[in-house]
């Protein structure tokens, strides 16, 4: 099909401190290259409009919805999925806290409340809310999860 | 998933962008410009797109600009919601970006994007129609400099914004935005106004009220002429709007007018302390 | 709660299946690739109501890849649940905007999708049928011309020829001419609000495969494996046993993945490319509304009581809107009916219950099945009966509250042990909210007004007579256990609870116990499926049987090594010893694998522990009457809801949400709670924001979660949860159910909080500030 071949290409992407190669259609999403692709499944396609958080992947550390960036879009740019966040904090926090029911939005979460920590190691209720309303949870009814957050600041202010 | 399949490109300069703009029209290929592309991979998803290349304007230095001097605050067009949110360059313009959507969409939905895309709201168009503010527009002629008013910015074909440029003075007086959604905060605004006060004239613009969001001169002359009583100046101001009040799954006309009145009542307690 | 000597029960034993989720290391079923695997796209309805007048799939053929395109004469036979009147792919007409009218097979998805959207189908409107109470109209249009065709798979459904009505159950207690000579004041209620959705999160899955014997491998999101497995082997005519349906973690399901859907066309597109494997995956708008949905509800209700307040009558009318199709609202009508009068002793009761066909998507279970919704009916009902009295809405249902000695709706006798006590979680919940008769109405400085609302509920769990489920217990060289049973993992924490009830009876630790969190069918004993908040009570007594099944094994076993009787013997901690010597005594590892000798002869082999257990003694409601067991026990609650509203532009906040639930016995504490928060933001979520809206050709205008509002977490009450233990006498250690009551009560709570606040009859959901304006303002119905 080589009429179609600049609806493609190879491209390398920095994922979790490691380059990654693939072909890729422009129009795949990061999702669908990270899962598909890559095997990076903890992404997970909630609702491939940007609405629910599910898909969540730092982009250069920013929160991004991988559902609403393209795969070609990412390159040049330091990618971190669930499966590279080496500072296990934030997940023995949704362990210890059981802000964790059927799991669908944690990968998510967790990486969306990483960067709020990395970002605003003083956070307030109010930001904290704003950054937690950009995840959906089906399950838990949220209170478990603002403790993770919670707890997580407390803690790593009295390391200090 | 995209159904369809595009060619991509992200040009560093403004006319190189301008450039592939004209050859892939040329090449009867249907071309669009993608900042944040949000909307675009929405609407491709749902087969209401189906461009044939998009050509992203993130690596135009010009476009991420986000800067303040002493005359001007200069925003590019590819700035995130986010990042106008977090800094204090224009507190009207913080306020309402930080309205939009969620906090993760946020970060990568653009200015530029927001202004021009197809979704009936566009906030954050409503802090430059009050403050004169221009818009650098990029285009096969070069670039012009247009001021931002009444329903927005026309763009004509193969152009796109470049960026926006809003008169430090506007930074510093007082503003108000004032958004109501269906029941939660996120979601597309039943009402959304956003007013600013210069010279003891208030001026204010809207949002989610009719099909597209406008500023209209008889409706802040209305609201301004003290002469009528403040429920008086709201009814006349409600029967100036330039169309019919939106009625949809959101909220019924009906409602949206009341929430209106609402809305202007309190921008009229808080500028003029009037109860 | 009282203190016995248990060791893991009652215990916060952290959730197996949390590290895994919480390192996103937890395979759903859409994670996994396959290469070679075909990927399928449907060609969904915009119409809600249309005769098909053609199908021009040739422009799809054209898309490279495409290797099968199948249309409703596939298979142009109904499926359902309860009353078989679905085709998987839409026959002739189209009943519901969104039913799949085709189905694309592919090499790749997005060629699948491409091909989809290029199905050209060309419609003929029929008039559209947009409430359930226009359905019931006696000119109304009809949705299903051959019901009496159509073949009733589970008995007690009652459809009605010519007619919309796909269920009708009937519920005649007492004497209803008594009960109104008897009522010295009477109120009547209305209640409505249009169909929601579960939206877990994982969208809906299924992959399927054919291999070249004919065993039919199934792949899927579900809460019912061997469900599946039921229902594609009758209509498909395929022998169970080659059926394999595996299912690992779920990604949510609140009762939306307890019926088969996807499998059915899943299976045709295998069947058409020669039994390679096809995966269909849901959008996220599809499994909004072309998978089925909350259903919706219509309800009248009519209280008769004497003027100190004691209940005499109750006249009820449910009409659910099952939307296009039945699937489980058949069963979902006749569950409400069941138990339509809420925890309260009323000796004259009549209910119609209607399962009626709209042009709606079509409904099935959601978490409380039938409960959050006629709970919101019934308690609308009462807070109107304690104005109309001028009595306390808690003294009213205080006084009311059933007990031992009164029967239900079906009249079933109540006793200590098959209901909980409603009148202790009424008491607690008073302290928990802190609700004072005097002061639940107050203004506060800034012209808002904080009011509490109360509601109770109840729930039994309306299974099939025969519901059953097992278990299987192996044993490892090191002495540890494996636990296998189909129960799936939706993220309740039915595996540890499992888990813990297991380690309490062999009195192990639970870090020895190895649950098996995927089900495979082909592997794992049958369980009917993992809703109803069922598990406990069916699964956990399995495998209390398995476990006295190991217990016996090992202690034969012992014996022999000991030189003693088996009844001498005593089990803990990984050993077996005698009962008056525990020193004296042979590790479980030496023994549940064969004890050797030291000159190397071995006795006893493998030890297996099995397990099972029935639901017993229900049965069907009589047709007439409604006479009949619905189910072993009675959940009970009672739950409270402050709001603070602000009267100026309708607007409000939910600050306080309780609940306090009879459990019977709290096994894991922490994940109890869990549940509780979580069923009370479900509850809410709905209440306060969810709901399809419909234009007048019956299309759904939010099918999307941008516009289908869900709860944000800045939106969340403080959750107050607490519990009463009255003990289910053949519960596992006296547990009853729990996952879907959270849920139950939130929406009557809320409305009864928010209607004393704005002095006006909430009386629709979702209680949105544009209805509550409406209905305050008096600007006439809103839907």
């Amino acid at each position: 099909m080589i009429q179609n071949m600049q609806a493609g290409q190879l491209i390398s992407l920095a994922i979790n401190d490691q380059v990654k190669e693939a072909y890729v259609r422009n129009s795949d999403t990061l999702l669908y290259t990270l899962r598909e692709q890559f095997g990076l499944v903890g992404a997970k396609p909630g609702c491939n409009n940007g609405d629910c958080g599910s898909c969540t992947v730092l982009v250069d550390g920013i929160p991004i919805n991988s559902c609403h960036i393209l795969s070609v879009e990412a390159v040049g740019h330091k990618i971190t999925t669930i499966e590279g966040l080496t500072d296990s904090t934030i997940q023995q926090a949704f362990i210890g806290n059981w802000a964790i029911q059927c799991g669908y939005c944690t990968p998510g979460y967790i990486l969306n409340i990483y960067a709020l920590i990395q970002t605003y190691p003083d956070a307030d209720d109010a930001m904290i809310n704003e950054w937690l309303e950009s995840n959906i949870c089906r399950c838990t009814g949220y209170q478990e999860i603002k403790e993770a957050v919670k707890n997580t600041l407390i803690a790593r202010k009295i390391n200090e | 998933m995209i159904p369809i399949d595009f060619e991509y490109y992200r040009p560093s300069t403004i006319i190189k962008a301008v450039q592939l703009y004209q050859d892939l029209t040329g090449n009867q290929k249907q071309t669009i410009f993608y900042g944040g592309g949000t909307e675009i991979i929405s609407r491709a998803r749902m087969n209401e797109i189906s461009p044939n290349a998009v050509i992203d304007l993130k690596n135009i230095p010009e476009c991420n600009v986000l800067k303040k001097d002493t005359e001007t605050i200069t925003i590019g067009a590819t700035v995130s919601l986010t990042q106008i949110a977090d800094s204090a360059v224009f507190p009207l313009l913080t306020n309402v970006a930080r309205s939009i959507a969620f906090r993760t969409a946020r970060n990568k939905i653009t200015i530029g994007g927001n202004l021009t895309g197809d979704i009936i709201y566009r906030e954050a168009l409503l802090p430059f129609l009050l403050t004169e503010s221009e818009a650098v527009i990029a285009g096969r002629e070069g670039t012009r400099q247009v001021v931002i008013s009444g329903n927005g910015i026309k763009l004509n074909e193969g152009e796109f914004i470049v960026q926006l440029v809003t008169n430090n003075k506007f930074a510093q007086y007082r503003h108000i935005n004032h958004k109501t959604t269906k029941q939660s905060k996120v979601n597309y605004p039943i009402v959304s106004i956003a007013s600013i006060l210069v010279d003891d004239q208030i001026r204010v613009a809207f949002s989610g009220v009719c099909a597209y969001p406008f500023r209209l001169n008889q409706i802040e002359e209305a609201l301004n002429d003290v002469t009528n009583s403040p429920g008086k100046r709201i009814q006349a101001a409600i029967d100036l709007l330039p169309a019919p009040i939106l009625h949809d799954a959101q909220a019924s006309s009906e409602y949206r007018e009341f929430v209106l009145k609402q809305a202007l009542q309190q921008l009229l307690d808080n500028f003029e302390g009037v109860s | 709660m009282k203190t016995e000597s248990y060791t893991v029960i009652g215990k916060s034993v952290p959730r197996v299946d949390m590290p895994d989720k919480a390192f996103g290391r937890t395979k759903y079923t859409n994670d996994v690739t396959i290469p070679g695997v075909l990927h399928a796209k449907l060609h969904t309805s915009t119409r809600a109501h249309a005769v098909i007048k053609s199908i021009n799939l040739a422009k799809a053929w054209e898309v490279p890849g495409v290797r099968a395109i199948l249309t409703g004469d596939a298979f142009p036979f109904p499926v359902g649940p309860m009353l078989a009147d679905r085709p998987p792919l839409a026959v002739n007409k189209v009943r519901y905007c969104g039913e799949p009218i085709a189905v694309v097979v592919a090499d790749n998805i997005h060629q699948a999708k491409k091909a989809a959207t290029l199905i050209d189908v060309e419609y003929e409107d029929l008039p559209v049928v947009n409430s359930p109470a226009e359905a019931m109209k006696s000119n109304a249009q009809l949705i299903h011309e051959n019901l009496s065709n159509y073949k009733v798979q589970v008995k007690g459904v009652y459809p009605t020829p010519n007619t919309n009505i796909a269920n009708l159950t009937k519920i005649r207690k007492g004497n209803m001419q008594t009960g109104w000579e008897a009522s010295d004041i009477t109120i009547e209620s209305r209640v409505s609000f249009t169909p929601a959705d579960h939206a877990a999160l994982e969208t809906r899955c299924a992959r399927v495969e054919i291999l070249s014997n004919g065993r039919v491998m199934v792949y899927s999101s579900t809460q019912g494996p061997f469900y599946v497995r039921k229902l594609l082997s009758e209509f498909f005519h395929i022998d169970a046993g080659m059926i394999s349906v595996q299912t690992p973690l779920v990604g949510g399901a609140f009762g939306g993945k307890g019926t088969v859907q996807l499998e059915f066309i899943a299976y045709l597109a295998s069947r058409a490319v020669g039994g390679k494997m096809v995966k269909i995956e849901n959008s996220r708008e599809e499994d909004l509304i072309m998978s089925p949905v909350h259903i919706g509800l219509d309800a009248s209700v009519k209280l008769g009581a004497t003027k100190d307040g004691k209940l005499k009558a109750a006249e009820i009318k449910f009409l659910f809107d099952s939307g296009a199709y039945s699937d489980t609202g058949a069963g979902i009508s006749k569950a409400a009916a069941s138990d339509c009068t809420g925890p309260y002793a009323i000796e004259n009761v009549h209910c119609d219950s209607y399962c009626v066909y709209t042009n709606h998507p079509y409904a099935t279970s959601f978490r409380g099945f039938g409960h959050p919704e006629l709970t919101f009916a019934v308690e609308k009902a009462m807070d109107k009966l304690a104005a109309r009295l001028q009595v306390d809405p808690f003294e009213l249902r205080l006084l009311n509250a059933i007990g031992p000695g009164d029967t239900t709706p079906t009249q079933v006798n109540l006793n200590a042990s098959n209901i909980g006590d409603v009148s202790s979680c009424l008491t607690k919940i008073r302290n928990l909210i802190g609700w004072n008769p005097n002061k639940n109405v107050q203004t506060t400085r800034d012209g808002k007004i904080r009011t509490k609302g109360i509601s109770c509920f109840w729930k039994t769990s309306s299974t099939p007579p025969n519901a059953t489920a097992g278990a299987v217990l192996t044993f490892n060289t090191d002495g540890s256990i494996n636990l296998n049973c189909a129960a799936v993992e939706l993220g309740q924490g039915t595996k540890t609870v499992l888990g813990q009830i297991l380690a309490e009876k062999l009195k192990m630790d639970t870090k020895d116990i190895h649950v098996t969190l995927e089900v495979n069918t082909q592997y794992d004993p049958h369980q009917w499926k993992t809703v109803a908040s069922s598990t406990t009570m069916i699964a956990g007594r399995a495998v209390l049987a398995a476990a006295e099944d190991a217990i016996k094994q090992l202690k034969n076993v012992g014996s022999t090594v000991l030189k003693s009787s088996p009844e001498d013997l005593d089990i803990a901690k990984g050993r077996i010893f005698l009962k008056d010597s525990p020193e004296y005594g042979v590790k479980i590892t030496d023994v549940a694998v064969g004890y050797k000798y030291p000159n190397g002869n071995t006795v006893g082999g493998l030890v297996v522990g099995n397990g099972s257990y029935n639901v017993r003694h229900l049965t069907p409601l009589d047709p007439e009457t409604g006479f009949g067991k619905p189910g072993p026990q009675w959940g009970v609650g009672a739950q409270a809801v402050e709001v603070e509203y602000n009267p100026k532009d309708y607007t409000y906040k939910i600050v306080k949400a309780a609940t306090v639930l009879d459990a019977g016995k709290v096994i894991n504490p922490q994940a109890a709670i869990g549940q509780m928060r979580g069923g009370m933001y479900l509850g809410l979520s709905w209440a306060t924001r969810e709901s399809f809206t419909f234009d007048d050709k019956g299309i759904v205008l939010n099918p999307q979660l941008r516009t289908y509002d869900i709860l944000r977490a800045s939106e969340t009450p403080e959750y107050l949860v607490d519990f009463v233990e009255t003990p289910l006498v053949d519960g596992p250690y006296g547990a009853r159910g729990m996952g879907e009551y959270g849920v139950i009560g939130m929406a009557g709570a809320l409305a009864n909080s928010l209607s004393a606040a704005c002095a006006a009859d909430l009386n629709q959901l979702p209680l949105t500030p544009e209805l509550i304006w409406k209905l305050v303002e008096g600007k006439g119905d809103v839907q």
